[in-house]
């Protein structure tokens, strides 16, 4: 803002001054009472004959998730004629977010980043859905997969309900595992150092290819979802930090160095990451065989196909430290979540619409055969009608295996795992080499963000 | 010298009609700007101000906390630090090098008798480009196994990793600026062109050389636009936003984890700037506060920078009269 005062006349000059002080406190009282004047919440209950129409944001692009999504839409509308959906893709976060303060928002909006959960729950953007599961007699903790019930609520207000769900396994190429003369996938650690050891090869001063990409920059190598295969313990009871303390988290960053070391150090394995391409592109690294092992979700199962990559390929679980070898077939686990503004005055017909898209086993089971996702209920894990696909089925009994794990939700948008994120990337490069004062350190960080969100 | 006669107290009222009734009629052409103005700058600056202050996370109502969000962005929140001296590190070169070099390029392109036109062209180009897909070629162009390395490699010079590598990612950032140089290299042109060709006529006469000529004609005639271009510069800087965030994404070859959203600043925060940390802050992590109290910091940057370049460019306010 490049703007002067000039000189003028004392009087005029007082009273302008005066009269810009009156304005600006105008505004400032507008601003005042406009940001403490809170919406009362609106009514919940709607007659089941009484036409309505509800709104519903999803995240979806891809035209034939979109058209799925709308197949269950109609199924919905067809068991219930006088509720009318209208649903609208492509709406990210921020969008959600700006709908959910306005009372002519979305009714019922949807979302991939199980990270805002937390605080959608905390401010009441999304209502508890615990009364309408009681109302209904669904036992949540018999209808749902424990591990997606706990992404999906904070401090017990289950604001979210679980829509089809993600897990992580070890992708790996066929090709260059019998080349290798290796014959199975690894199961520990240890193993997967050997193999990730013997599939590295040199050409010109560069891989061809790596054994496995060890950088938490990579796809979704990211600390969280490797270090799941430890199971670590982020916060005690009290809700404190406590990752310095537990001798899993440590063992975890002490093995991926060790890793980075025994594939040829950070600069050259960092140098070679910068050539793959983008994820979600047909230049994913793994697809055009830049690298013979991959962490990645179920979801790269239809893209490798879609893509048309001829890699020859097979998925198993991530390997377990060696000390937890009884809890292989394990992962983190994320996925959709699904939920009902607070601001909705139609929370009775969003929550019929809510249910049948999280409970009902034919619409879960057809959505997940056909977005490659893993279905939300135990239920429907359980079905017959499940596409049949070994790949995919390793999927399926991670998504059921009862050490499998999920990230805790935070009221301030999973920031414990960006604090930890910034940690591993000094930790992996060798900026930080302090592992116990550097963990120390990220704990003091969470326990400050966490308190200050909370504070109001 | 004129002397002013004192006015009796029916001409003062005179005056001041006529003057209300020249404030009546400009006032309905400014209405709609001051609207504009009050509407879309001065309430959300003082909203801003005063959400600093609170526990806000944009869905239920703010709470005062008084200094809260204050001491944790400025003594507990370490990216602050972080953004603040990338972002400082941004105003200090990449504005310089932006100015110094539209500057020079402007001078090289008046120099061309032939071709003008074309070369003009050729260096406004870039400007055109949407950022966003200029900052996606820049970071392939300077991919570590890209085009730029492998030239440099056949000269025996071993590239650096560009994007990748937080000791050069915002001197990466800094060559995508220069690229773009068109908007700073057209003013400049114009600049140059209206130099009276009789001051380096004059200056010739009296024995100056080149680079006299540089330093005693051209630069006091451009001087005003030099502290333009550093002042629209400086305020470019502490907004920069989208080039360091897909630079990031893009760079990284993560567009976003599943369950997570992607955090800014790769690698390792060196690409994190204020403007995006308000982003971050206010809508990823529901922390409105603090997000305004970055704001308002990065206001107070925008104003001393401008205020000091202003006072020292002083023939910038003086270039009209």
């Amino acid at each position: 803002m490049a703007t002067t005062n000039t000189p003028s006349p004392a009087g005029p000059a007082r009273h302008r001054s005066r009269g810009i002080r009156l304005g600006i406190a105008a505004l400032a009282v507008g601003t005042l009472v406009t940001a403490c004047t809170a919406t009362p919440p609106p009514s919940a209950t709607v007659a089941s004959d009484t036409p309505v129409t509800i709104t519903f944001w999803h995240g979806w692009t891809l035209p034939q998730d979109v058209a799925t999504i709308q197949q269950n839409i109609d199924a919905f509308e067809k068991l219930h004629p006088n509720i009318t959906v209208v649903a609208t893709s492509n709406v990210d976060d921020d969008k959600m977010t700006q709908g959910l303060r306005t009372s002519n928002g979305p009714d019922v909006v949807s979302s991939f980043t199980t990270d805002s959960v937390g605080g959608l729950c905390s401010s009441g953007a999304l209502v508890d859905l615990n009364p309408m599961l009681a109302a209904d007699n669904i036992d949540k903790a018999a209808t749902f997969i424990p591990a997606r019930l706990a992404y999906t609520q904070y401090k017990g207000v289950q604001c979210t309900l679980p829509l089809l769900g993600d897990a992580f396994a070890l992708y790996y190429n066929t090709d260059m595992f019998t080349a290798a003369g290796i014959s199975s996938p690894p199961k520990t650690w240890s193993e997967f150092t050997a193999d990730a050891v013997k599939l590295t090869k040199m050409n010109n001063g560069s891989y061809d290819p790596v054994g496995f990409m060890p950088l938490f920059e990579n796809y979704m190598s990211t600390p969280n979802q490797w270090m799941a295969q430890w199971s670590p313990t982020y916060l005690d009871d009290a809700g404190k930090s406590v990752l310095a303390k537990d001798p899993n988290v440590s063992a975890f960053f002490q093995y991926t160095r060790t890793l980075v070391d025994a594939l040829g150090g950070y600069a050259a394995l960092d140098k070679y990451r910068a050539t793959f391409g983008d994820e979600w592109s047909d230049q994913n690294a793994f697809e055009v065989g830049k690298v013979a092992m991959q962490m990645d979700g179920e979801w790269r199962i239809p893209i490798i196909k879609a893509d048309g990559s001829n890699v020859n390929y097979a998925v198993a679980p991530l390997p377990v430290p060696d000390n937890q070898a009884d809890t292989y077939g394990k992962s983190d686990l994320t996925g959709t979540m699904i939920g009902i503004s607070g601001k909705s005055a139609h929370q009775a017909a969003a929550w019929e619409f809510v249910k049948f898209l999280t409970t009902d086993t034919q619409a879960l089971v057809s959505f997940g055969n056909q977005i490659y996702n893993l279905p939300s209920t135990n239920a429907a894990l359980a079905s017959p009608d499940l596409v049949s696909d070994p790949n995919f089925k390793v999927f399926l009994d991670i998504g059921a295996n009862q050490y499998s794990v999920a990230s805790l939700a935070s009221c301030n948008g999973g920031n414990y795992m960006e604090v930890l994120n910034r940690f591993a990337a000094g930790w992996e490069s060798g900026a930080i080499n302090d592992l116990a004062g550097g963990l120390a350190d990220v704990d003091q960080q969470i326990d400050v963000a966490n308190s200050q969100c909370s504070a109001g | 010298m004129v002397t002013l006669m004192p006015l009796d107290n029916a001409e003062r009222r005179k005056q001041l009609r006529r003057s209300l009734r020249r404030d009546a009629v400009a006032l309905p052409f400014l209405l709609p700007w001051l609207i504009g103005l009050v509407l879309f700058f001065g309430y959300p600056m003082i909203a801003t101000v005063y959400f600093s202050f609170t526990h806000y996370d944009q869905i239920s109502a703010p709470e005062w906390v008084g200094l809260s969000n204050w001491r944790f962005v400025f003594t507990q929140y370490r990216p602050f630090l972080q953004a603040l001296g990338n972002t400082l590190w941004l105003i200090a070169l990449m504005v310089p090098a932006r100015v110094l070099f539209g500057m020079v390029t402007g001078i090289l392109v008046q120099q061309f008798k032939r071709g003008a036109g074309v070369y003009r062209t050729a260096f406004f180009l870039p400007y055109l480009a949407p950022p966003v897909a200029a900052t996606i070629v820049f970071v392939f162009v300077l991919n570590p196994n890209g085009p730029v390395n492998q030239l440099l490699a056949r000269i025996s010079i071993t590239g650096p990793n560009w994007f990748n590598d937080p000791s050069t990612s915002k001197l990466a950032l800094t060559l995508l600026a220069m690229w773009g140089i068109g908007d700073l290299m057209i003013i400049f042109l114009a600049s140059l062109l209206d130099v009276p060709r009789e001051q380096y006529e004059a200056a010739s006469l009296d024995g100056a050389g080149s680079l006299q000529q540089f330093r005693y004609v051209t630069l006091p005639a451009i001087k005003p636009i030099i502290v333009f271009a550093a002042v629209t510069g400086v305020i470019q800087a502490t907004q920069y936003y989208t080039q360091a965030l897909v630079a990031g994404k893009v760079a990284s070859g993560s567009a976003l984890g599943s369950g997570v959203g992607f955090d800014p600043g790769y690698p390792q925060g060196s690409t994190l700037t204020l403007a995006q940390l308000v982003y971050s802050l206010g809508f990823q992590h529901f922390n409105t506060g603090a997000a305004s109290v970055v704001a308002v910091v990065l206001m107070g940057l925008s104003l001393a920078f401008a205020a000091i370049l202003l006072r020292r460019g002083s023939a910038f306010l003086g270039a009209g009269e």
